[in-house]
């Protein structure tokens, strides 16, 4: 053979640029530039990237692959460009390159699919550091190589996942060099978005022309191609409308390729690259198809059938490896074209024996309303295809996705399924039969009644049981639910289809079964506005919800626990009984036993029969028949032994108090009693510190809010005849005093002050507040002196209690603060609920003004407002004595 | 202490043509003040004749007439000596490019047994101490564009295995019919080589068809010469089992520097060919030869 140098290591020697200089403003434009760019097709056309997943995850294989690469030993020498004479770049260059193209001939062998896209990666990466080195050279040399890849079909199956990541790395040179020339032009001024080739200057001209003179000398057909596909935008710097003649060039470059799978792919690599370019440009797109078209009697050819002997690959298999291609071209030909093209092109199809392929992939591309006007044609000519080479059920598959995003007329609905439906059910294997029906469920659901949806559950249930065909397909059958809740909201009648529980019954793994509960539930709590009491509903829900409570178990985590609680609540709300409160009790008791697990489903039930008691009250406007009284004393009795068993302290004694407060206001006198001294029970069990949103904070302020209302609540409670006066309040106090409270802390004291205001409206004659058919004390001591004297004498103990703490803050300078403020509020309450008439109360209040003034802790502003209040009040009938105790406090002097 | 010396050429492309003035900087960078004897710029233009090996015994008899030839030749004076501030200096400079007497300019051309090559190159004599500074330069020179017109003559061909000539076993040959074109044979020089090869029919499944680059060049003269056939590139246009009475388009862009147009002088001689050569599955290869004749306009 003939001798000579390989012009491509010259040029890359004589392709001398300087270094890359990104800065981040030419960065952040760029990436601007690349998104206005990517607009030019609309938002409509599905893009390569959500395609790139699919063809991934679908092309699988367990074979052993092999990469053979002539690369190798990374000689990293970054050049530092003009520190050294040509002469010496070109002979380090041409080193390079030699030491590629000799011995470091590399070939992986025995590569699994995952190590195999692992190689590519690294390739990638290693792409990007030449780059970033500024060793183009190398760079070049790793695409080329990576191109070749996709000329090798030993493990066919991989082929169209190997293209995906092959061009995914083409992808990148194309932006890099596309970005690096795109610099170059802007070193002086920024290039406008629109910038034709008149705006490049010289050098960034000079070396995009270098690149495709670089790439027009690449020996083999299959790299030139692909590479030159890689930077086909680049040609914007060069001339407007060499795109154009650029690309059917191309396209009929890819003739040269003889296997007509990589061809195909190529074709699916131009168009893509084309679309993104030149999206106006369809002509070439639509030459592409037909060139397509026009070698398909490859595959039945001798050459393709021997490599599918050798492979042992069948041939509907090895003609699904065509779909991700031709759909992608399809998909570019249609999008936005005119009708009578996509005719012309099915036409096209028919003319070529109905090819089931084609087929396929034009139901697949083509607009679904485009298909759907035509379905039965569609389904006349998937009948007429030829069984052998590409299953029928995969076809209606693929016309099912384009039904079910668009109508066909309506006449011909019910034919198109039972066609549809036919074939499917044929099918054998259950997994190709699951993925057909899941396609069709949809349809089904779109059109058709509860009846057709049935049968087709019972079809699916007859095909996926037979050796619990049902596991492998859970994806597929989750899918199949989801369809249905999209397309029916109505509860009463998705239930009432005989099927679909035995449906569910086929989810037989809890995490799946859990998880389809829960999607059944949301959409329930979604659609379900109105309240029910349907049975049909009520049981199967019930079922539902149950399964979703036993699923949790104590490896249950708080945040799945609380998402089912929600839910179940959210059931819980929507069932109503109306009038019948007996019957809707009795659910809450079922309830309460069905899901003991969950606390705040507890609450929710407690809540729930609370609510039905004053409902009861409601109706009955106040006045209990003996029926309805045993009634409300049965709920009161329902709350009362649920109660105990919630484990959050501060649930428990909030819902004690509501439920006291509800019997109360059901004239329930010792169950409001028992809520109430069960209340005061629990309240030393307070531990000093819980956990709030998992922190752990001080119980302090909650127990000060708590007990407070609790207090406004004994204000009506009527003392019980068999104990002692005051015995709740006592009670409670008692508790006050025994809790072991922080130290330094003045909640105790607080509770103190707070209790005098009660005590306060104890002793009026008529109450502030009363419930309506109770006797409060009021009317059971109607003033008596008795009484009065008892309410005095505790009264005289707080304050004793109070004035020895202030005595005790009063020994250290750091307490002072507090005892100020504590003064001040004792000073409060006794201005507002004392009679400072009394000359032994008023004495007290003054000292306590006084004291609450000493250390200069009181904030002046409140000090001025509470005199101008006490100066208000005093010219106020009966108030005159207040306006001498007004002359005795004395305001803070400011120093 | 550093010192770099670059010479910039203005045009980014460094392409000139005859009568055109090649201008540039030249670029000194030194960190602090630099004494110099002088800096010096020189344009050399010549052509390199070599023999190869195989011819070598043959015509050793004029060996020695096979030296440069000279085509131009030029040398200013761009400094004398002095000193250079410290930072970056640059000193432009213009050389028209014009030959002396009846000598032509022939185009830029990297070759096996010819080179044509122009260069520039900027020397800096320092004192003893020091050594001299020495930069060189490539630029390409274009020829004037012809002035007639090329019509493209379109050439058909036909391969059978009876096409054939040099065969010793025909009657062990499979069958096979590929036809072509080829759209011009005297081709311009910045535009590819076109047409189309299809596949009628072949016993035998392809496994390539390829575009190979030839070049022809002859070195000698009256006295005898040597002729050699080199390849420049080979590019393949189709790969594997093509498919059948589908056309396949030739296209081939001709390289720079490798290539020129046609030349021929009293010295030496400069042509191109074309193979399209076809690889059967048996490795069986086919060759169809073409040659061109490369002319700018």
């Amino acid at each position: 053979m003939m001798d000579g140098t390989d012009p491509l290591s010259m040029f890359a020697a004589a392709n001398e640029t300087p270094a890359m200089a990104h800065s981040t403003t030419t960065g952040d434009l760029l990436r601007k530039r690349r998104e206005k760019e990517e607009e030019d097709v609309g938002a409509d056309f599905v893009p390569w990237s959500s395609k790139r997943g699919e063809i991934l995850a679908r092309f699988t294989t367990t074979e052993k692959l092999s990469i053979n690469l002539f690369m190798g030993s990374d000689r990293g020498k970054a050049l530092s460009p003009g520190s050294s004479a040509v002469s010496d770049k070109v002979r380090t260059r041409l080193e390079e390159l030699d030491d590629l193209e000799e011995g470091s001939q590399k070939e992986l062998l025995n590569l699994s699919q995952q190590d195999y896209a692992n190689r590519i990666e690294e390739l990638n990466q290693s792409l990007k550091e030449a780059w970033a080195s500024d060793q183009k050279v190398k760079a070049l040399k790793i695409v080329i190589q990576c191109s070749k890849l996709l000329s090798d079909t030993s493990v066919i199956q991989f082929y169209p996942s190997k293209f995906v990541l092959i061009t995914d790395i083409l992808d990148t040179f194309g932006r890099l060099v596309y970005d690096r020339i795109w610099t170059m032009c802007s070193d002086s001024q920024i290039l406008p978005e629109n910038f034709t080739s008149e705006d490049v200057n010289d050098t960034a001209k000079e070396t995009c022309l270098n690149w495709f003179y670089k790439i027009a000398s690449i020996r083999e057909l299959l790299p030139r191609l692909y590479v030159e596909v890689a930077i086909l935008k680049c040609n914007r710097f060069l001339n407007k409308s060499s795109i154009q003649e650029i690309l059917p060039r191309l396209t009929a470059m890819i003739r040269g390729i003889g296997d007509p799978l990589v061809a195909a792919y190529a074709r699916a690599y131009l168009c893509r690259v084309g679309m993104e370019v030149a999206p106006h440009l369809k002509d070439s797109l639509n030459r592409n198809f037909f060139d397509l078209l026009g070698t398909f009697r490859q595959i039945s050819g001798e050459s393709v059938q021997n490599q599918l002997v050798v492979q042992r690959v069948e041939t509907p298999e090895y003609l699904t490896l065509y779909s991700p291609a031709i759909n992608w071209i399809l998909q570019c030909i249609a999008y936005r074209a005119p009708e009578p093209l996509l005719t012309e092109m099915i036409e096209r199809c028919k003319t070529l024996g109905n090819n089931a392929l084609l087929l396929n992939s034009v139901m697949r591309a083509f607009r679904p309303e485009f298909v759907a006007a035509r379905a039965t044609d569609f389904i006349a000519m998937i009948k007429d295809c030829d069984e052998s080479g590409f299953p029928k059920h995969l076809l209606f598959g693929s016309l099912g996705c384009s039904l079910s995003s668009a109508d066909p007329p309506e006449s011909e609905r019910l034919t198109i399924l039972n066609e549809a439906w036919k074939v499917i059910t044929k099918v054998r294997s259950p997994q190709d039969y699951i993925n057909g029906a899941e396609i069709w469920v949809e349809f089904t659901c779109r059109h058709f009644s509860k009846r057709e949806v049935n049968t087709v559950l019972a079809d699916i249930i007859k095909h996926m049981t037979p050796d619990r065909a049902f596991e492998d397909a859970y994806p597929q059958l989750q899918s199949v639910i989801r369809k249905i809740l999209t397309y029916f909201h109505d509860f009463s009648i998705l239930f009432s289809m005989e099927r679909f529980l035995p449906f569910l019954d086929m989810f037989q793994k809890d995490s799946v079964r859990v998880e389809v509960c829960k999607s059944i539930l949301e959409v329930f709590i979604k659609h379900q506005v109105e309240l029910t009491r349907d049975p049909v509903i009520l049981n199967a829900m019930l079922h539902i919800c149950k399964t979703m409570h036993d699923s949790v178990n104590a490896l249950t985590l708080e945040d799945e626990k609380r998402s089912l609680s929600l839910l179940i609540i959210g059931f819980i709300r929507v069932v109503s009984f109306g009038r019948d409160f007996e019957q809707q009790l009795s659910f809450c008791v079922e309830a309460r036993a069905t899901f003991c697990n969950l606390e705040p489903v507890m609450v929710q039930l407690i809540h729930t029969v609370n609510q039905l008691a004053m409902e009861t009250r409601r109706v009955m406007r106040g006045n209990h028949s003996r029926k309805t009284a045993a009634f409300v004393r049965a709920c009161a009795a329902y709350s009362f032994i649920t109660i105990p068993s919630l484990s959050s302290i501060f649930s428990r004694l909030s819902l004690y108090l509501l439920s006291g407060q509800v019997a109360l206001a059901n004239q329930c006198l010792s169950q409001a009693d028992a809520f109430l001294k069960a209340a005061v029970s629990i309240l030393p069990e307070v531990p000093r510190l819980i956990s709030v949103e998992g922190k752990l904070r001080s119980s302090e302020s909650f127990l000060l809010d708590f007990i407070n209302s609790f207090m406004a609540t004994l204000l009506v409670v009527p003392d019980h005849p068999e104990h002692g006066v005051l015995y709740l309040v006592r009670g409670l106090l008692n508790m006050v005093q025994d809790y072991t409270w922080e130290d330094n802390s003045d909640a105790k004291v607080r509770v103190y002050i707070g209790a005098l205001p009660l005590l306060a409206a104890m002793s009026q004659e008529t109450f502030l507040y009363s419930v309506p058919k109770v006797d409060s004390n009021e009317t059971l001591y109607g003033g008596d002196p008795k009484f009065l004297s008892e309410i005095n004498k505790l009264c005289e103990t707080l304050i004793g209690q109070i004035l020895d703490h202030l005595k005790i803050l009063g020994r250290e300078e750091q307490t002072t603060r507090r005892q100020s403020t504590l003064a001040f509020s004792l000073f409060n309450v006794l201005l507002a609920h004392g009679d400072l008439r009394n000359n032994k109360l008023n004495q007290l209040s003054v000292n306590l003004w006084n004291l609450s003034h000493k250390h200069g802790h009181c904030e002046t502003r409140f000090s001025v407002r509470t005199l101008e209040h006490i100066k208000h009040q005093a010219q106020q009938l009966d108030m005159a004595h207040l306006s001498d105790t007004v002359q005795r406090l004395a305001l803070q002097s400011r120093t | 202490m550093s010192v770099t010396l670059d010479i910039r050429l203005k045009r980014a492309n460094k392409v000139y043509h005859e009568g055109e003035a090649v201008a540039g900087v030249i670029v000194l960078m030194c960190k602090e003040a630099l004494q110099h004897h002088g800096i010096s710029l020189n344009m050399e233009g010549s052509v390199n004749l070599q023999l190869s090996s195989k011819s070598v015994g043959v015509f050793e008899a004029f060996y020695n007439s096979v030296k440069p030839i000279q085509l131009i030749s030029n040398n200013i004076e761009v400094a004398k000596a002095g000193k250079i501030p410290g930072g970056k200096t640059e000193i432009p400079f213009e050389f028209p490019l014009n030959t002396k007497g009846n000598k032509v300019l022939y185009e830029t051309y990297h070759g096996v047994f010819v080179n044509i090559q122009y260069t520039l190159r900027c020397d800096m004599k320092r004192s003893l101490l020091a050594k001299d500074l020495t930069r060189n330069c490539e630029f390409i020179v274009h020829c004037q564009p012809q002035k007639s017109k090329v019509v493209p003559t379109p050439v058909n061909f036909s391969i059978t295995p009876d096409t054939l000539q040099n065969t010793r076993e025909r009657s062990l040959l499979p069958k096979f019919l590929i036809k072509g074109h080829l759209d011009a044979t005297n081709c311009v020089i910045s535009q590819p080589l076109t047409g189309e090869v299809m596949v009628e029919n072949s016993d035998v499944p392809i496994k390539s068809i390829e575009l190979q680059l030839v070049r022809v060049e002859t070195c000698g003269c009256a006295e005898g010469y040597a002729r050699d056939a080199t390849e420049i590139q080979n590019i393949q246009i189709a790969e594997g089992n093509v498919c059948h009475s589908l056309a396949i388009p030739i296209y081939m862009v001709f390289p720079r520097l490798f290539t020129c147009p046609t030349l021929e002088t009293t010295n030496f001689k400069v042509e191109f060919e074309v193979n399209v050569v076809i690889v059967l599955h048996d490795d069986h290869l086919i060759t169809e030869n073409f040659p061109l004749k490369l002319c700018r306009v």
